[in-house]
């Protein structure tokens, strides 16, 4: 029983940082309709920039909040240079796209920094300070997640800003239309998405230490959460990452091992494209003729 | 000067050009309706007004300022408020919030809370669901959206594409009497594109005929609601 | 007169290319050989790949997967029941094309970034699985297969390099061959249609979902066939050495090579072998980077890849070679 609520509570505490990548994810799907196969080199490269920081003396919550800022900018600038350029490409460029800034980013951090593993700190104490079956740092993830996620909601139901950026993301032809720079809309939506992506990649870096390939297993966690909750829905995002995480652990516990875990997310991701591909949360398309 | 003056508009999308010298003025609180059959090109003139049509040729300009080559986001913020076919409508957000949406550049707090007020009156309908998901609207309700939310710009020009289409007999008078309020009461001046034309003519004091992107025939209102051409085959008498 | 003339031309540099190809092995170093041997495999992967994306539409980031599928299905039979090495790349391509057809099944409900997605999911899993400790009695596990070298047959007087070369020559050949007849007939202008208007093909009587299924088998029974004969030319095979990057690798290659283009698979194999080489001189990571900005570059400046250069300056040399005999032409008269 002991071994199980361990599960679960570490799963859960994985599951908030897959429900992150999953939540930047469906905001790029949202506005532009495609997925960012780069967010998870995206978070990697701004976890090493807070790395780079605190190796230098930054102490970690300033370095945190840099790190955020930074990653923020660097995501409108990719929106704004890149992505921009190739919005009315056939989905193929756009893969290769989003592919090619991938492995950009992943060689350069490797150019940068170096392969080998480096630790990464964990603002949060050593000590379990919330019982027994989950430790301070897998609590704080939660608790972080959930104050981001706060903070979005709050931003995107009463703000002014988040209203034109909602607007944007159903329906660009209307919003221009009511004088909505639909641009900067898409710019920022990217911007939001690099700096939740940063959050999730310095939560998860303590955990599995960093490394320029970090991340790749986690984009694929984030992908199943996103395609679970229905890739259009931001709740749903949550809900399907906190899943996922559970599953992952559950599964790997009891089913088939921790060395299958991946496959787990695989076949999650498989399974929810074929049977329900707008996941539990989302909404169905049509396509026109 | 006319409030809106479109001189031997060519465009279209893609290679081929829909819209062939097309000219035509609605003049400042005026009303000016363009009447066609499906197809003739009426949606494509008020897409060009909006910088959503390629220009190949023709000049655009609103209040002495030239439209071409302006970016749709630009052109709205000049006080041109359109009402797309298929009325556009933000089905995720609540009512108030496509109104807000409709009010986003704005700066005036105060104006905006009058134009809600004002808004609310011409439609109290809108009123009862401000709350309401706006994709449970009815087509006639979301027609009175589409309109309130182009009025929450507190534009100088209203652009209406088809708002008769898919609605009964009875809303489209409501809707058509508000439109004759509006443009009295605020002295905006209306675009009006329709494919009736018997109601169109009533409201417009200027029109336009658009056959296959060409205008065959202009003038008052009155005179084309005469004419024996027009009363054959687009008034059925 | 014109069309002939251009494709008498090109059937001549088609077979000085072969020509080339076949005399290769006798004139460079061992190690050159080996890498030209693995240009020839990369061929043929990026054949099948350019099949299935390049010519009917459907995007796979997960193609390493199959040819690990390949080489594995080549070591295994090798290692544990003494097959011979030439009967493996059958039995490799039959099976990645079994596994590739059951794939393509629910791949059918996938579009675009979806497949894409689906496809991803494949590529990043594949190592995992290999790893799998329940599989460990065949595949070896972590450490993987090791394989001989297999000699010249008929006892020929060749180097064990020079025949493998050979070996992979007349297979890429052979499966050049099958692939130009296949896209050239109705299946061929079939996968076209489903790629560019797959509604209309529907609507034309064209079984979109035959057609979708066996491209995608046909296609990884090339990365099958690539797969074995990649494993018996290294020497080796490990879960690692199939990492998703080999997946990126192979679409790296049809994008710079040329989309919808036979020929562009050999430019995109020669490319994906010799400029990780040459950017290795500037540092371990490098490669990626390059790779990176080089599809960035082609994306915005080539989208046909190399192969639409290649025939743009075909299109300027067979221009100029007419203008010259019409001007000759006039000068007589």
């Amino acid at each position: 029983m002991e071994a199980f609520l361990h599960q679960v509570f570490s799963g859960l505490a994985n599951g908030a940082i897959y429900a992150s990548l999953a939540l930047a994810l469906v905001m790029i799907y949202q506005s532009t309709h495609h997925i960012n196969f780069a967010q998870g080199e995206m978070a990697m490269f701004s976890t090493y920039l807070a790395w780079a920081m605190i190796n230098a003396g930054v102490p970690y919550w300033a370095a945190f909040g840099l790190t955020v800022v930074a990653s923020f900018f660097i995501g409108m600038i990719i929106e704004r240079v890149i992505v921009r350029r190739v919005a009315d490409a056939p989905v193929l460029t756009l893969v290769v796209v989003f592919i090619a800034l991938l492995v950009i980013l992943n060689s350069i951090t490797g150019w940068i920094f170096s392969y080998t593993i480096k630790v990464f700190p964990s603002p949060f104490p050593e000590q379990p300070l919330f019982g027994p079956y989950i430790s301070s740092h897998e609590a704080g993830v939660v608790g972080i997640t959930l104050f981001v996620l706060l903070l979005l909601f709050l931003f995107f139901r009463f703000t002014s800003l988040g209203l034109a950026m909602r607007a944007t993301a159903e329906n660009a032809v209307s919003s221009r239309l009511s004088g909505i720079r639909v641009g900067w809309m898409l710019a920022l939506g990217w911007g939001l998405a690099a700096a939740i992506g940063a959050i999730a990649g310095m939560m998860v870096a303590p955990i599995v230490y960093l490394d320029p390939n970090m991340m790749s297993g986690i984009l694929l966690y984030g992908i199943a959460a996103a395609l679970m909750g229905g890739i259009d829905n931001p709740f749903g995002a949550v809900v399907g990452g906190l899943i996922v995480g559970v599953l992952e652990n559950l599964m790997g516990a009891y089913v088939v091992g921790t060395e299958l875990k991946l496959t787990v997310a695989l076949l999650v991701i498989i399974g929810v494209l074929i049977f329900k591909p707008t996941g539990l949360f989302g909404r169905s398309f049509v396509t026109r003729v | 000067m006319p409030l809106l003056e479109v001189t031997e508009l060519t465009g279209g999308y893609g290679a081929t050009d829909i819209l062939h010298a097309v000219s035509f003025a609605v003049e400042e609180g005026g009303i000016t309706t363009i009447l066609g059959a499906n197809g003739a090109g009426k949606t494509s003139v008020l897409r060009a007004l909006c910088g959503m049509l390629r220009v190949s040729s023709g000049k655009i300009a609103f209040s002495a300022q030239t439209l071409n080559g302006k970016a749709t986001e630009s052109i709205v913020r000049l006080g041109i408020g359109h009402v797309p076919d298929g009325r556009g409508t933000f089905l995720n957000l609540t009512t108030e919030e496509n109104l807000r949406v409709g009010a986003m550049t704005r700066r005036d707090k105060a104006g905006v809370a009058e134009d809600f007020e004002r808004v609310y009156g011409y439609f109290p309908r809108l009123k009862e669901r401000r709350n309401q998901q706006a994709g449970t609207l009815s087509g006639g309700e979301q027609q009175m959206l589409a309109i309130s939310r182009a009025l929450m710009l507190r534009p100088r020009l209203l652009l209406l594409d088809e708002p008769s289409f898919g609605l009964a007999p009875l809303v489209v008078q409501d809707i058509f009497r508000i439109m004759r309020a509006i443009n009295k009461e605020q002295k905006v001046a209306i675009l009006l594109v329709e494919q009736n034309a018997s109601l169109a003519l009533e409201l417009a004091d200027t029109a336009y005929l658009l056959e296959t992107g060409t205008v065959v025939m202009s003038g008052p209102a009155d005179e084309l609601r005469q004419a024996e051409s027009v009363r054959r085959s687009y008034l059925g008498y | 007169m014109h069309g002939m003339h251009a494709n008498r031309m090109r059937w001549m540099l088609v077979a000085i290319v072969v020509i080339a190809a076949c005399l290769l092995p006798f004139v460079l170093s061992s190690y050159r050989v080996f890498q030209f041997n693995l240009v020839l495999v990369y061929a043929i992967v990026l054949l099948g790949l350019n099949i299935l994306t390049g010519f009917n539409g459907q995007i796979s980031l997960g193609h390493g997967a199959f040819y690990a599928i390949g080489a594995y299905v080549a070591a295994v039979l090798m290692d544990q029941w003494g097959v011979p090495y030439w009967a493996t790349i059958p039995a490799a391509g039959i099976v990645c094309f079994v596994a590739g057809f059951l794939f393509g099944l629910p791949a059918l409900r996938l579009h675009g970034h979806y497949l894409a997605l689906a496809t991803f999911a494949l590529g990043i899993s594949m190592p995992q699985i290999l790893k799998y400790k329940g599989l460990e009695e065949w595949t070896g596990g972590v450490q993987g297969i090791v394989i001989l070298k297999p000699h010249a047959p008929f006892g020929l007087n060749i180097s064990q390099d020079q025949w493998l070369y050979l070996f992979t020559l007349i297979v890429a050949l052979l499966m050049f061959w099958l692939a130009w007849n296949l896209l050239r007939g109705r299946i061929g202008r079939a996968m076209v249609a489903i790629r560019d208007h797959p509604i209309a093909a529907e609507a034309m009587g064209i079984n979109v979902a035959a057609v979708k299924t066996l491209t995608f088998g046909v296609s990884a029974l090339y990365a099958g066939v690539g797969g074995a004969l990649g494993a018996i030319v290294v020497q080796f095979v490990a879960p690692d050495s199939f990492v998703a990057l080999v997946s990126i690798s192979f679409l790296i290659g049809i994008v710079i090579g040329g989309l919808a283009s036979i020929s562009g698979v050999i430019y995109g194999a020669l490319f994906i072998q010799f400029v990780p080489n040459i950017a290795d001189e500037i540092s371990k990571a490098a490669p990626w980077a390059v790779y990176g900005v080089f599809l960035l570059a082609f994306v915005f400046l080539a989208p046909k890849g190399v192969a639409g250069f290649v025939q743009i300056l075909w299109g300027k040399l067979l221009n100029s070679r007419t203008r010259d005999t019409k001007r000759s032409a006039t000068v007589q008269s």
